[in-house]
């Protein structure tokens, strides 16, 4: 039942872009998504898009993976695309019925966003496929280590979206336990219009909380038990190393991105 | 209330086939007291839940009074109303603001008046032990453990079921506890002519309640007998990584140190005393 959501759709790998410096990776995306809005012509999307796929091929990533990304922004795009055509005003006029109108500049826009969002998502779902979480949230630590000096506290940031990452699996499976028990006297969590729904969740919503905040109790003393006293000074087991791929990495997308968005 | 299940087979994951039940025909007559006994990921808890219509079965055919649970559009309300469940740390199911409301739960899904929910609120928690008029006005979070269980137990009994499955209703209690809770099934059983299922890994408990002992391995159900034919059976049970009841395990040791008469289908500690004694007399 509730086993079956997927969360983090990080892919087991071994290709180039799996073992990029998950940094340096996320620094290339932050660079290429800032082009992307730069962008002005459909040829550099063109570009872009060649560039994505190149991507998804050497990181043998299934392109029905990606693809199936897509899905859930699919109403997004929908009603970008449909008010834009008709509220963008402009060009020669296609088509018109009263005040209704669709125009040039309309369609123009409405793609031109459009493909935008595409590649946006399709982009930045490489990154979430091809690095495990533990690897994202250490290469959001090092990221956001600069602002510590602002007080920002960032391995406690990563540490704490490390623990909610491992303790997602935990939570379903507790969920999906706790459902089973008020099944078994009677309840019912699948028919009844929304306030009726809503209203049966809470014999599931009262213990799953309470037991995860006994969990967190728990794992608080766990940690502390064993001289957890935050990120000052904490070192790693696995250290991250810019290579040279990483900087052959940084080279290329770095001139992608003043190609389209200069072009 | 007659259960029967007929080439029962389920797999967890379809892609994987981590096969969790394989072949399972079983049927359950009328008041018996079954102990389900196996470890860790044989498929107990799978195969009571199964009972309960909770999950399906990949495949085969479970049949409760007459009705096939297994169909589609069966009302499983009314099945889970006959067939009462009891998960592990059932207290962790408790959400109510008062005892009462908590046990009140149950027989209000039934659709039941306020009248009877009340009445039944008042027998099952007289039944677990707890008194009444102290205990249904308080919050289920600042009972002690002990009587946290006992409530979520009572608020199962509350649906007034034909026949109660505990899966390992005595884990995390203190021996008090555990006794208490021993004597709940014994009269629900004995008294009350409920059907019990009882999944337990204390051997002891199982062979001073159980009529009838099922053993599971890797899905297949491998003994089913009473406790006497299941605990004679020394050498499957080792096999199976099984414990038996340690008096019955030092009746075995003896018999295999040269007392050869000595019975071994003995599970309590007088019993066994008595047998030694009147052995150690004939050798004199």
């Amino acid at each position: 039942m509730l086993k079956d959501i997927t969360i983090g759709q990080y892919i087991p790998g071994n290709s180039i872009v799996h073992r990029l410096d998950p940094r340096v990776k996320m620094i290339n995306i932050i660079i290429l998504i800032i082009s992307l809005f730069l962008i002005g012509r459909f040829t550099g999307f063109a570009i872009f898009l060649a560039f994505v796929i190149f991507t998804i091929l050497i990181s043998d990533l299934p392109v029905k993976r990606v693809l199936n990304g897509l899905k859930p922004i699919f109403f997004l795009i929908l009603i970008t695309l449909v008010l834009h055509i008709f509220l963008t005003k402009g060009g020669t006029v296609f088509w018109q019925w009263r005040f209704i109108s669709i125009e040039e500049e309309g369609i123009y826009t409405g793609l031109f966003m459009v493909s935008r969002i595409l590649l946006l998502i399709m982009f930045t779902s490489i990154l979430t496929l091809t690095t495990s979480p533990l690897q994202l949230t250490d290469g959001i630590e090092y990221l956001l280590s600069p602002l510590k000096r602002f007080g920002v506290p960032a391995s406690e940031l990563s540490m704490m979206m490390t623990i909610a990452l491992r303790f997602i699996p935990t939570l379903l499976e507790e969920a999906d336990k706790i459902m089973k028990a008020q099944m078994a006297r009677g309840a019912d969590f699948e028919s009844g219009n929304i306030i009726q729904r809503a209203r049966n969740l809470i014999p599931l919503l009262v213990p799953l909380f309470i037991s995860a905040f006994r969990r967190a109790d728990d794992l608080a003393l766990a940690m502390e038990s064993r001289c957890y006293q935050g990120g000052e000074g904490r070192t790693r087991l696995h250290e991250l190393k810019v290579q040279k791929h990483d900087i052959v990495s940084l080279v290329i997308s770095s001139v992608i991105a003043i190609i389209v968005s200069f072009y | 209330m007659f259960i029967e299940l007929k080439n029962i087979f389920h797999e967890y994951n379809q892609d994987q086939l981590v096969k969790a039940l394989v072949d399972i025909n079983l049927s359950i007559t009328g008041s018996e007291f079954i102990g389900l006994v196996g470890h860790t990921g044989s498929g107990k808890s799978t195969l009571v839940q199964l009972l309960n219509g909770l999950i399906k079965p990949t495949r085969g055919q479970i049949i409760i009074d007459g009705i096939d649970i297994t169909a589609e559009k069966v009302n499983l309300n009314r099945i889970r109303q006959k067939i009462g469940l009891v998960f592990q740390y059932p207290e962790h199911q408790l959400f109510e603001e008062t005892v009462y409301e908590d046990v009140a739960f149950g027989p209000r899904n039934l659709d039941l008046n306020e009248v009877e929910v009340k009445k039944r609120v008042e027998e099952s928690l007289a039944l677990v032990g707890l008194e009444y008029e102290k205990i249904k006005d308080r919050s289920p979070f600042n009972l002690s453990g002990g009587q946290q269980r006992k409530v979520a137990i009572a608020g199962v009994l509350a649906m007034k079921p034909g026949v109660l499955i505990l899966d390992e209703p005595s884990a995390g209690l203190d021996p008090r506890g555990r006794d208490q809770l021993i004597d709940l099934l014994y009269n629900l059983h004995f008294e009350y002519e409920m059907t019990i299922i009882l999944i337990s890994h204390r051997m002891e408990e199982i062979a001073r309640l159980a009529t009838r002992v099922l053993v599971l391995d890797h899905g297949k159900l491998v003994l089913d007998g009473s406790p006497q034919e299941v605990f004679s059976n020394r050498k499957k049970m080792q096999e199976l990584g099984l414990d038996l009841p340690q008096i019955t395990d030092i009746l075995h040791r003896l018999r295999e140190r040269g007392f050869d008469n000595i019975r071994t289908d003995i599970f309590t500690i007088s019993e066994a005393s008595r047998e030694i004694v009147t052995e150690l007399r004939r050798r004199d």
